[in-house]
């Protein structure tokens, strides 16, 4: 076993420890195909939870994405991500980090997807503490579009602010459930807003399966 | 009778676990055998039911044998841990606010290992007076810190709350391991097995009365099933349990039969008590199944053990004076 990987089991263990991260499909099974799984964003600690949630042979090929600017500004964090989570590097905004200028932000993801991997994304783009997401930010869409084939799977993660409010490092052990809904898809000729106003509602109709 | 108390302590130990685990591999090849049947629907859900409180039965042994074997550290930790698990869900289940988080910490990775270490050390006056004096003072300075006002004594209270009966009441299981009484030495497995031992026969027996006699219960609201005549009857069989027991405790039979009845009766009141919790906190169904994060019955199974420990602790310290 490599360190990398140690340190992979090693995290899904604390993860489990402190939130047990239980998995409940509902509507859709884990399964090894290539999938984007989106969510709802509370936490840094959402991230974890979801990887620690997935069973241990999806989660090599499942990706988080990272901010390039802050998640490779320390080697142990550029570590983390690189060998641990083999994490999808984007630039936050055009032109910084050394980017070209006219580089999309979503080209590192259409790339991981053309490789086949899978992704997690959090649509809402930031952390939010409000008790509904906040609307979708338009990247799902692009994605949707360009992969029509990939099935799209929402997840609600429940109670995970808790565990770790904005702000604070140490995570209070208190259990969270990741919930999987069944998959969706773009329709043909469906409108960027209500696509994605259908998949936030997709997602948060899993809180009261929760 | 005369050849079981030549053995050796550690043998009467061993042969306890021996005899206890010969019961549960005999009860689940039966019921093994039972299952191989056609079952109508009904049957199988009682089956199901039936197979989960005999693994979470095999768990509890296996958890008590560990705990005996690995000595005073061993078991210290380990019930630590369960006491970990339990306190977590019970903080799951109650709602607490975003300037909880530090008091909670404080509950967690420090109130928690300081207890069992005290307990591992048998240090009995400080572990009994560590978390009703001194967490009882820390636990609302540290959350009035945390500057809010919102509901402060509320909160502070669920805290301290789930701390004393997470922590303080099941920390005093090991703590009758450890506990040194006057030729008793070395003998606290056999407590610590009277005491689950007349808190699961008092639960079944009520259970049973509950289910056979269908009086009124006393909260409806809280729970369909408690009654006061059930309750009664888990009393005596707890009482009677204690006493077929007498050989094993350091009691007289007439001590055995309170010991057994007090034990019993706490640990029915306890279980109420967190049916009223599991009320609140907007859990319906019963143990297993899963309806709210945070539910998954380790607090159900643990809390007559919880509430009854130190209760039947200080009943034996009085006993002897200690």
């Amino acid at each position: 076993m490599t360190l990398p990987e140690a340190a992979g089991l090693g995290l899904a263990f604390i993860a489990r420890l402190i939130t047990g991260a239980q998995g409940h499909w509902h509507g859709s099974t884990p399964k090894a195909e290539q999938r984007i799984y989106f969510a709802n964003h509370q936490s840094h600690f959402d991230w974890v939870l979801i990887w620690a949630a997935l069973p241990h042979d999806l989660r090599a090929a499942t990706r988080p994405i990272a901010a390039r600017d802050y998640w490779t500004k320390t080697p142990f964090k550029h570590w983390l991500t690189r060998e641990v989570f083999n994490a999808v590097y984007v630039a936050r905004q055009r032109g910084s980090d050394g980017a070209a200028a006219d580089e999309d932000p979503l080209e590192p993801l259409m790339e991981a997807l053309r490789h086949g991997d899978s992704l997690v994304i959090f649509p809402e783009g930031t952390r939010g503490n409000a008790a509904d997401p906040a609307p979708f930010k338009s990247g799902l869409y692009a994605l949707a579009q360009a992969f029509p084939e990939v099935p799209l799977v929402p997840a609600w993660i429940d109670n995970v602010q808790r565990v770790m409010p904005k702000g604070e490092v140490v995570p209070v052990p208190i259990l969270c459930t990741v919930v999987f809904g069944p998959s969706i898809a773009l329709a043909p000729a469906e409108e960027r807003r209500a696509f994605l106003d259908r998949a936030r509602s997709a997602v948060i109709a899993l809180r009261d399966v929760a | 009778m005369a050849d079981l108390r030549a053995l050796s302590v550690s043998q009467q130990v061993g042969l306890l676990f021996v005899v206890l685990f010969g019961l549960l591999g005999i009860v689940t090849i039966v019921a093994f055998g039972k299952s191989l049947r056609d079952l109508t629907a009904e049957q199988a859900a009682l089956r199901e039911r039936f197979a989960r409180e005999l693994r979470a039965l095999w768990t509890a042994a296996v958890v008590f044998w560990i705990a005996w074997v690995s000595g005073p550290i061993g078991s210290t930790l380990l019930f630590g841990f369960v006491s970990f698990l339990t306190l977590r869900e019970l903080v799951s289940l109650t709602h607490t606010r975003r300037a909880d988080h530090r008091s909670l910490l404080l509950a967690f990775f420090v109130v928690l290992p300081l207890q069992y270490v005290l307990v591992g050390m048998r240090l009995i006056n400080a572990f009994t007076v560590f978390i009703p004096v001194y967490v009882f003072f820390a636990i609302p300075v540290i959350s009035a810190l945390a500057n809010d006002p919102f509901r402060f004594l509320e909160r502070t209270a669920k805290i301290q709350w789930g701390v004393t009966v997470t922590v303080y009441g099941l920390s005093h299981a090991p703590a009758l391991l450890l506990l040194d009484l006057p030729r008793y030495r070395e003998r606290g497995a056999f407590l610590v097995f009277f005491l689950v031992f007349v808190v699961v026969a008092a639960q079944v027996g009520e259970e049973i009365a509950s289910r056979r006699l269908r009086r009124r219960p006393v909260a409806r609201a809280i729970s369909r099933s408690f009654s006061w005549p059930a309750f009664g009857v888990g009393v005596g069989v707890a009482a009677l349990v204690g006493l077929l027991l007498d050989w094993i405790t350091p009691f007289a039979p007439l001590a055995s039969i309170a010991m057994g009845a007090i034990a019993g009766a706490a640990g029915m009141l306890g279980q109420f008590v967190m049916q009223a919790l599991k009320r609140d906190a907007g859990v319906r169904s019963a143990t297993g199944a899963l309806s709210v994060t945070g539910a998954v019955g380790l607090l159900d199974r643990l809390a007559p053990l919880c509430f009854a420990a130190p209760v039947f602790f200080h009943a034996v310290r009085g006993y002897f004076g200690i």
